[in-house]
């Protein structure tokens, strides 16, 4: 008695990979530019990073179609805040919102594995990381997509994050300065790309701090 | 004389054709605090005249900002105001979201102007008593129009309404056809001058009024108080008067010499709006 299965699934997966570190003061959020189905390339240039706040940059891997319309939604959201507000989203409400906004679809998930990153209301570096039905929490650094499992143990290594469950609470930023970090974040995305094959072609970075933002770009190997 | 025996609810008619309720929804717009609107090809300058109900209270926010390319400013039942500004922000988000593009101004006051039609219609209803200017941007420039609680909306070069328009009307009337051409600070300065004819020889000063402008390359926005008193500094200490073609400015009290040092600023006394 073998289960019927559908011969259509509503969902893809692009792949990719996304990574945020949270620094005293500063973020960096990062993104491969790669987009696939399957076994082939869709395209080499393809954003995976939205800003949805002043504040507040949103990376995420898993179906694009998805996320595309999350980030819709959640652009929308801030824009009513403002309105009512008079001011833009902090990071932490935004991450109460994207949360809140993948929960609801709890029985028809976004296929998207988020990870947010942006400065709080002190200035200071903060990343939350989510799974797909926004079970999130507030992390030093994260990596989600299919080379998160390569990146993951690396960032450990170099970056040994306190548990959230530590008590006295222990700050999770990193004591890196932005420029290492910077750099940490390009060898992730090199080493990643030497083994996962949905991950490379151009790695867009994203660094947030009191100052504003930059962005920077760094080609990876495009097999 | 049979205004009272038709005028109970808005879904009768008069024998003379006329719906009162609605025209008495119009009356509330002009017992509001005056709002002005005027264009140029390229910006819109929306101001307002500030009541507050006593000193110890907050002014009555009157201009709203809608989207990045439409801003609304109202006279009358303000409550009323701020319920559609709601609406309108609510349909450029969901129109934005939908087609990645900003709503065009045409297609937002018909949106508004059909929904106070449906007020006019309906017994349990009544008509919203808020007349609003609408500043927006879209491909073909600058626009302005006015939506009144009967569901009309109209065009304009430039407009007043509340209490007192007239005599800002006046004075629009008497410099409109110069504001296609006009740069955006001319446009502020006549604005500021419109506004001055409505208070009617008070004094005008940041405090009392708000201004908000729109165009191309500039997102809607509230100028802020220390703007607006600069530039109405610049035109007091030059004693320009507002420039008129056939009426001679008087000279007004020196109140305004005691502060400024420089020449009074002259009134023009204008018709007052009924």
């Amino acid at each position: 008695m073998t289960k019927e299965h559908a011969n259509w699934s509503p969902y893809d997966n692009n792949g990719g990979t996304c990574v945020a570190i949270a620094g005293a003061d500063y973020c960096v959020i990062a993104a491969d530019t790669r987009m696939s189905t399957g076994y082939s390339i869709l395209t080499r240039d393809y954003s995976k990073i939205c800003k949805l706040a002043d504040k507040s940059f949103m990376a995420s891997s898993g179906f694009q179609a998805d996320v595309k319309a999350l980030q819709k939604v959640l652009s929308s959201r801030h824009l009513i805040y403002q309105h009512q507000h008079n001011k833009q989203m902090s990071c932490p409400a935004m991450a109460q919102l994207l949360s809140n906004t993948l929960y609801y679809k709890r029985f028809f998930p976004y296929y998207a594995f988020n990870v947010l990153g942006g400065l709080d209301s002190e200035g200071k570096g903060c990343v939350f990381t989510y799974d797909a039905v926004g079970s999130y929490e507030r992390v030093g650094y994260s990596a989600q997509g299919s080379g998160a499992t390569l990146i993951t143990p690396f960032l450990d290594n170099q970056l040994k994050s306190p548990s959230p469950l530590l008590l006295p609470a222990k700050d999770a930023v990193t004591p890196l300065s932005e420029a290492e970090a910077v750099d940490l974040v390009k060898t992730c995305f090199a080493s990643a790309t030497e083994r996962d094959i949905y991950t490379g072609d151009s790695v867009e970075i994203i660094i947030l701090n009191a100052n504003g933002v930059r962005r920077e770009s760094e080609q990876l190997r495009k097999d | 004389m049979f205004r009272n025996q038709y005028d109970t609810d808005v879904t009768t008619w008069s024998p003379a054709g006329r719906l009162f309720q609605v025209e008495y929804a119009m009356e509330a717009v002009k017992q509001g605090s005056a709002a002005i609107g005027l264009r140029s090809k390229t910006h819109a300058v929306l101001a307002c005249v500030n009541k507050a109900n006593s000193e110890l209270s907050s002014h009555q926010r009157k201009i709203f900002k809608v989207d990045d390319h439409i801003g609304v400013a109202i006279a009358g039942l303000t409550a009323d105001g701020r319920v559609l500004s709601r609406y309108m922000r609510s349909e450029c988000i969901n129109y934005g979201y939908t087609y990645e593009a900003p709503l065009p101004v045409g297609r937002l006051v018909v949106q508004l102007a059909d929904k106070a039609q449906v007020c006019t219609q309906r017994s349990w209803k009544r008509p919203y008593g808020v007349g609003l200017l609408v500043a927006g941007l879209d491909e073909s420039g600058a626009h302005l129009y006015y939506n009144c609680p009967s569901g009309n909306y109209f065009e304009y070069q430039a407009f007043a309404i509340g209490s007192r328009s007239q005599a800002a009307k006046t004075y629009l009337e008497r410099k409109f056809e110069s504001f296609p051409g006009s740069s955006r600070d001319d446009l502020i300065k006549d604005a500021l001058f419109a506004i001055r004819e409505t208070l009617q020889g008070e004094k005008l000063t940041s405090s009392v009024c708000t201004v908000a402008v729109v165009g191309v390359g500039e997102a809607f926005n509230i100028l802020d108080q220390a703007t607006v008193q600069a530039l109405i500094n610049e035109f007091e200490i030059s004693g320009e008067e507002a420039p008129a073609t056939a009426s001679v400015a008087e000279e007004g009290a020196g109140d305004a010499a005691a502060d400024q040092g420089g020449a009074a600023a002259e009134e023009e006394v204008a018709p007052m709006d009924i």
